[in-house]
Parts: C-alpha cells; structure tokens; sequence
C-alpha cells in the first residue's frame, strides 16, 4: 500500500508498474475439477438453456442461456448446474458448473465460422475470450464507434497483465487487430501503451501513443482526454463519443482465434499477495479463486481480503469458490490487518479530495450531499457525472469517508430512477 | 459452493494513505509546540496551568456533547485538544479558571457541536469563544495589566495596545528581531513570532495547513499595513510591525487554517486569506478593537462557503 509521503504538499504520486525486462513466464494454473462460467448479461430464471445437466460440453462450444447472455465453454466436461449467481456488485447473473472431464475434445463450430468469415457468429464467441473483447457495441446505430483504443498499459495500479500480454503476443495483437479491423470496419485503431512498450507496441503497424506512468492516466477517460483530445462530456460514455477502448489481452484473444482456430481460454492474471510481491499466472476462465490462489502459495484466512482487479477500481469477492472472468485482470489479498477501514466520521473539509481528483470536482461539497441521499442535487449543482471512478478521493480522504461508495451507489440510484421515470411514462 | 471462510467484503479503492483525522490534529499540536514552549518558560507555571485546563476543559466539554448527543466518543481524534490548546496559547498566563472554562465551553458547544460536531462549523471555534471572551470581558485582554506581577527586560506593555492609544512613537523600543524572538508580553502561545513561523512551515511542508491561505494571510496584513505606513508613517505603524506583533502569526498558520471555516478551492483560499490580513490591520488602524485578527478571520469564516464558489469547471461539465 502506497502511503502519503513526509512532504504532504504535493499530489499523491501514484505510478502504475512496470513489468520486469526479463519477462518472467507464468505460472500455469493446474485445471480445475470444476469451473464456472458466469453470464455477462441478467440472471433470468425462464432462460433458455440449450444444455442440461449431465450434458457433455465440449472445449469451445458455446452455451446459449438467452439472447445476448451466452457463455463459451473453456473446458470439456458436464454441466452440473446453471443457477443464479449474484455477483460482488449485486448484479444477478447466471452461473453455470462444468465438472471437467480428462480428456479434452474441441468444438469445431468456431473453426468453421473463422473459415467461412461468419464474423456475426464469430463475435459471439470471442465475447467471452480472454480480455472479453465486446464487438456488440460496434453494431448500435446511433453510437458508430470511429476510433479502437488498444490498451496496453494496465487498468490499475500493480498491475501487469496487460503489459505482459502485449510483450509476449505482439504477433497476436498484429493479427487481432488485422481481424479486428475487418469485423469492425473500423480503421482508426490507435496503441494507447506505457512509455516502455511503445517500441514493441509499433512493430505492429498501429499508430502508437504513449500513456502517462502516473495514475489515473489509464482510465478511459483519461485516455480520451489526453491522447485523444476528446473530453467526454459529463455524463457520457466513451462510445458517445466514437471511441471503444479493448485491452490487449482482448485483441490478442481476436489474433489467436483467428490463427489457432478456437476460442483461447487462457488468461492471464497479476496475483498480488499479502506481502504485496506479484505473480503473473495463466488460468483457464472459470477456476475458482482458491485454485488460482494454491497454485502461488497464497493462503486467504477468515477476515481477508480478495479482490478481483486492481486496489482502486476492484470489486471484493465474497467467496473462495467465484471463478476467475474473462476479464479479470488481477486478484489482490490483503491480509486482514492491512485492511483500512472506513469511517462514520463527517467531512472535515480538509480539501485533499479536492486536490486528488483530475476532474476538479468539488469532493468535498458533492459528498455532503451524497450522504443525505440528495443525488439530483449532486449531480446539478456539483458535478456528479462528471466523476471518471478513479477513487483517488477515498484514498485520501482523511475523515476516511467511503466517498467512492457513495458516488458508484449515486449514479446507481439516479440510473435506476431514470429506467422508473421511462417506464411510467 | 461449500467452503465458507469469511472474507471481509468492502467497497474500492482499497487502499488508503494512511492519513486520519487525529494525526492531523496532533501535528498541529506539535507545530505549536515551540511556541508553547517559550510561553512556558516565559509565564512558567501559570502558563502551564491555563494551557493544561484549557486542554482538559476542552476534552472534558466535548465528551459532554458526545454523551448528551448520544455520540460516539470523539475525544480521540484530538480535535477538541488542539482548540482547547489553541486557546490557551491566546489568552495571557494570568487568565482565571472560570474565564478558561467559559471559553472551552463556547469553543466546544457553540464553536462545534451546535453544528453537529467536527467539520460542521462554519466559525472557527477558537474564535467564536475568544470573541465572547473579549466581548464580555475585554480586562481579560489586557495585557499590560495581566502581567503587572512579572518583570522582564523589556517593555511590559502589549505592544498593539501601544500603538493603537499612543501612536507609532509608543512602539520605538519593539524592533522587529525583538518582536520575532518575543520580547513582548501577550498571549501565551502567541508572541514567540520565529517559534510560529517554524511551526507554521512544518504544518505547510507536510500539507497540514493550505499554504495559500498563510501566505495569503501575511501578504494581506503586510500590503495592507505598508499602505498605511506610507500614508501616515507617524500614526500608523509599518508592517514588518503588524506581522510580528498580536495575533498576526498564530492566525496565519493556526486560526485562519482551520479546516472546516476556510475554503479549499485555490482562488478563494487566495481572496480568503488575503481578505484576513487587510480586516486584520483596517480594524487595528481604524476600528476599535485593539487587535483585529480575531474578527477578521470571523469575517471571513462567514464569506468562506461564498468565496468557495468560485472553483475550476469540471472536466467534461457541459455549459
Ligand atoms: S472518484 Fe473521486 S477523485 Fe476520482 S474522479 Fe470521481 S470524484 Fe474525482
Ligand atoms: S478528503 Fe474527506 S474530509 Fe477532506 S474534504 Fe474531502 S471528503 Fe472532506
């Protein structure tokens, strides 16, 4: 944990990692008996299912749940169940267990559609490749995407995932992003990369851009802003505005399904330990935590913590058993005694949050509405939306307020507000 | 899913750095410790016994408020310590144990609680008793008569109250090097100007206090009292004077800093400081009141929330 240095004038220097220069292999994850596959899209208990339990799945054969909601299977096996699931953020989704079985046999409908340049079915299934390239966003009208960021620093800090994956695929990437601009139509596609990488990251043709090393320079929005010089206005999503951001884990993902013909299930992920030291492992989607965990040595006790991402922008798991997703980049475990805790203490209007936050919002003034539940006020009068969920606030708050809990449980209200108001009308 | 160990479940970010209320107020508690420190050698044990019941009181008061509020006990995050510390280091040596016991009261009930408690106060506690104090027994400010008992090697007159009855001539013998190691008689904590500055600087280098409002602070009192100078130099002091005598220091980096009175946007830190310091010598040269600091700040407690309205635009903030 990075923590505020003697001289408290400056901003908190928050520099995202840098992958080591020798490029240490991952550890290889050993298979699981059982996996789980979580639906991105709502649990629906009328879903139709096109497998049963005690079906055979086999490697790459993809699960239709319900329109838009299917789900890949990375291994071959039984499909023991499909149940609901809530997720850390009180998403409801639908889960589905496949006892795997020894020997591997491949689904070759994938093959077929890359052969045939069937990209509508093709897109389908890398939905839920490594890195969890999302193609549904390039077909809505009223958004045409004009610009594809590829990402190749990491999304948080301590994290590497990203970096290693471009180091290691540049081929893959080269290739992803030939397909990717075929499927797409899109030919704007820019490398957003860390300063170290962008030698590597223009071996592939890509226009290159080099993202700044201290925090939050890789948040999309950031990225907009900066390398683009599109601010995206208040309230707006990067689509709006043109722009799709993919990781490079995703476009690598595109590139080897392509090239192997199957939907890779592969992924890698930064495993951060109690003691803060790292370890890159590769791990087939849907192990549960804890395999991930014994592989590295890691032992989680009762009071730990796990998160899934990184330690600004995570979401806390609340068991052992949650599998490793498509696009979970690092799995953190802090000691219990490392925990800061929050506190019931009012803002003291130190200021700090105020100094932290990239977007100037006025912290201080927003959060003593957020805490009386007053969210249309907050967001007319002191800039709610224009809140890119960076978390430097809570970091430094010194009344250790949850002002990051508030503004994410704000928008969630004002949106859920917004879907009562459409419906009644 | 079977295996049920219980991890705590929270919400990111998930690190924090580190900072927390009490530290903050003991910082500047230890700030203020060579200011203390001289006061007490200074004023020896009467010092000491006003400073430590000032403290207790204060603590003392705000658990009070917390068990009547039905509170969480709050006396740990030494809020209520540094202003009954603060106070202390404003009134002079000789000041009675009920005078120092009717100031923590009001600094802690109508300063803070009638508010509802840390960072809710739109006055800087200190202030508010020190100004009922001053206005309900304005003997207790003076300090000539305070300390008729003490003897020192140097003039035992409080020097604004000097220049503000008999002119410039009246202050001839309190050079600015004198002011600075204190050699002057007035609150306990207060006079020692090199003890303030060391201590204000410490608040300002670990980003304790906003150096906008300090520095702003000065400049206000020093431009304001040149002016003056150099309109009148016979009856109205300069301002090296200004800066180093009364309560110009320990307002700068101790009284107009308070967190919860002061804006946080730059541009109004600036104005709200700078504001301070030209009240505090308009009120020293054409008002009536002795020293001006103490209003001053009160004044611009009240704009503060106005001032703070003037902020940068949000990234991405449409219109
Ligand atoms: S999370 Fe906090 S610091 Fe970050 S943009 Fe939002 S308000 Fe600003
Ligand atoms: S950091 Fe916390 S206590 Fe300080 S002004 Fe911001 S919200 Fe208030």
């Amino acid at each position: 944990m990075i923590k505020r240095t003697f001289i408290g004038l400056a901003k908190p220097r928050l520099e995202y990692d840098v992958i080591d220069e020798t490029l240490p292999a991952p550890v290889k994850v050993p298979k699981s008996k059982k996996v789980t596959l979580l639906s991105y899209g709502p649990w629906d208990p009328n879903c139709v299912v096109n497998v049963k339990n005690g079906d055979k799945v086999k490697t790459g054969q993809k699960i239709a749940l319900n329109t838009g909601n299917d789900v890949v299977s990375p291994v071959t096996g039984t499909v023991s169940s499909v149940s609901e699931f809530t997720d850390g953020k009180g998403q409801k989704r639908a889960a589905v267990s496949i006892d795997v079985a020894d020997v591997e046999e491949i689904d070759e409908n994938f093959a077929s559609f890359t052969k045939g340049q069937d990209f509508n079915q093709v897109k389908l299934y890398l939905a839920y490749a490594p890195g969890k390239p999302e193609f549904s966003i390039f077909s809505d009208a009223d958004k045409p995407i004009k610009t594809v960021v590829i990402c190749g620093a990491d999304s948080d800090l301590m994290l590497v995932t990203r970096q290693y994956v471009l180091k290691s695929g540049i081929e893959d990437i080269k290739q992803g992003i030939k397909m990717l601009k075929k499927i797409t139509g899109v030919q704007n596609v820019i490398m957003a990369v860390p300063q170290h990488l962008s030698q590597t990251a223009a071996s592939t043709g890509a226009q290159v851009k080099v993202i700044d090393a201290q925090y939050p320079a890789a948040n999309p929005f950031m990225i907009c802003k900066d390398i683009l010089g599109q601010v995206v206005p208040a309230g707006k999503s990067c689509e709006d505005i043109g722009v799709h951001m993919m990781s490079a884990e995703a476009v690598a993902s595109i590139g080897k399904a392509f090239s192997l013909g199957k939907v890779p299930s592969e992924k890698i992920v930064t495993v951060i330990r109690k003691d803060e030291t790292k370890a890159l492992v590769s791990v087939t989607i849907g192990t549960p935590v804890k395999d991930v965990l014994k592989a590295v040595n890691v032992i989680a006790n009762e009071g730990d913590r796990i998160v899934f991402g990184g330690p600004f922008t995570g979401t806390a798991a609340y068991s052992e058993d949650q599998p490793i997703e498509a696009d979970a980049d690092a799995l953190i475990v802090q000691d219990s005694d490392d925990i800061p805790l929050v506190s019931d203490y009012p803002c003291i209007n130190c200021g700090e949050c105020v100094r932290a936050c990239p977007v100037n919002i006025p912290v201080n003034m927003l959060v003593r509405l957020l805490e009386n539940a007053m969210y249309e006020e907050a967001q007319n009068q002191y800039d709610l939306d224009s809140c890119i969920e960076c978390g430097l606030c809570s970091y430094v708050c010194v009344a250790r307020m949850p002002i990051f809990q508030y503004i994410r449980l704000a928008k969630h209200e004002l949106a859920r507000m917004n879907t009562v108001e459409a419906t009644n009308d | 899913m079977t295996n049920r160990k219980k991890f705590i479940v929270s919400h990111a970010p998930f690190w924090h750095d580190g900072s927390q209320i009490s530290a903050r107020s003991y910082h500047m508690m230890i700030a203020a410790l060579p200011a203390v420190l001289f006061g007490l050698i200074q004023y020896g044990v009467p010092a000491l016994a006003v400073l430590a019941f000032s403290v207790a009181t204060a603590m003392l008061w705000e658990l009070v408020m917390n068990y009547l509020m039905k509170r969480p006990v709050s006396i740990g995050d030494g809020n209520a310590a540094l202003i009954g510390l603060l106070l202390g280091m404003m009134v002079p040596a000789t000041t009675p144990w009920w005078a120092i016991l009717m100031g923590t009261f009001v600094a802690i009930l109508l300063g803070k609680h009638v508010y509802g408690g840390i960072g809710g106060n739109p006055f800087n506690p200190v202030l508010i008793a020190l100004a009922v104090l001053m206005l309900s027994w304005a003997d207790l400010f003076d300090f000539a008569e305070a300390y008729r008992n003490y003897e020192f090697d140097f003039a035992m007159v409080y020097p604004i109250a000097m220049l503000k009855y008999y002119g410039v001539s009246a202050i001839s013998s309190f050079d600015t090097g004198a002011l600075m190691m204190g050699k002057q008689i007035g609150g306990i904590g207060a006079t020692f100007g090199l003890g303030l500055i060391i201590g204000g600087i410490y608040l300002i280098i670990r980003g304790i206090i906003r150096w906008e409002i300090a520095i702003s602070f000065l400049v206000g009192v020093f431009v304001t009292a040149l002016l003056f100078n150099m309109a009148d130099s016979a009856k109205y002091a300069g301002p090296m004077f200004h800066l180093f005598a009364g309560y110009t220091l320990i307002g700068a980096f101790f009284l107009a800093t308070e967190d919860s009175s002061s804006p946080v946007n730059f541009i109004p830190m600036l104005i709200y400081g700078a504001g301070a310091g030209i009240m505090t010598v308009l009120i020293r040269n054409i008002g009536v009141f002795v020293d001006g600091v103490v209003f001053a700040i009160l004044l611009m407690n009240l704009v503060s929330p106005l001032l703070d309205k003037i902020r940068p635009k949000a990234i991405g903030k449409v219109a």
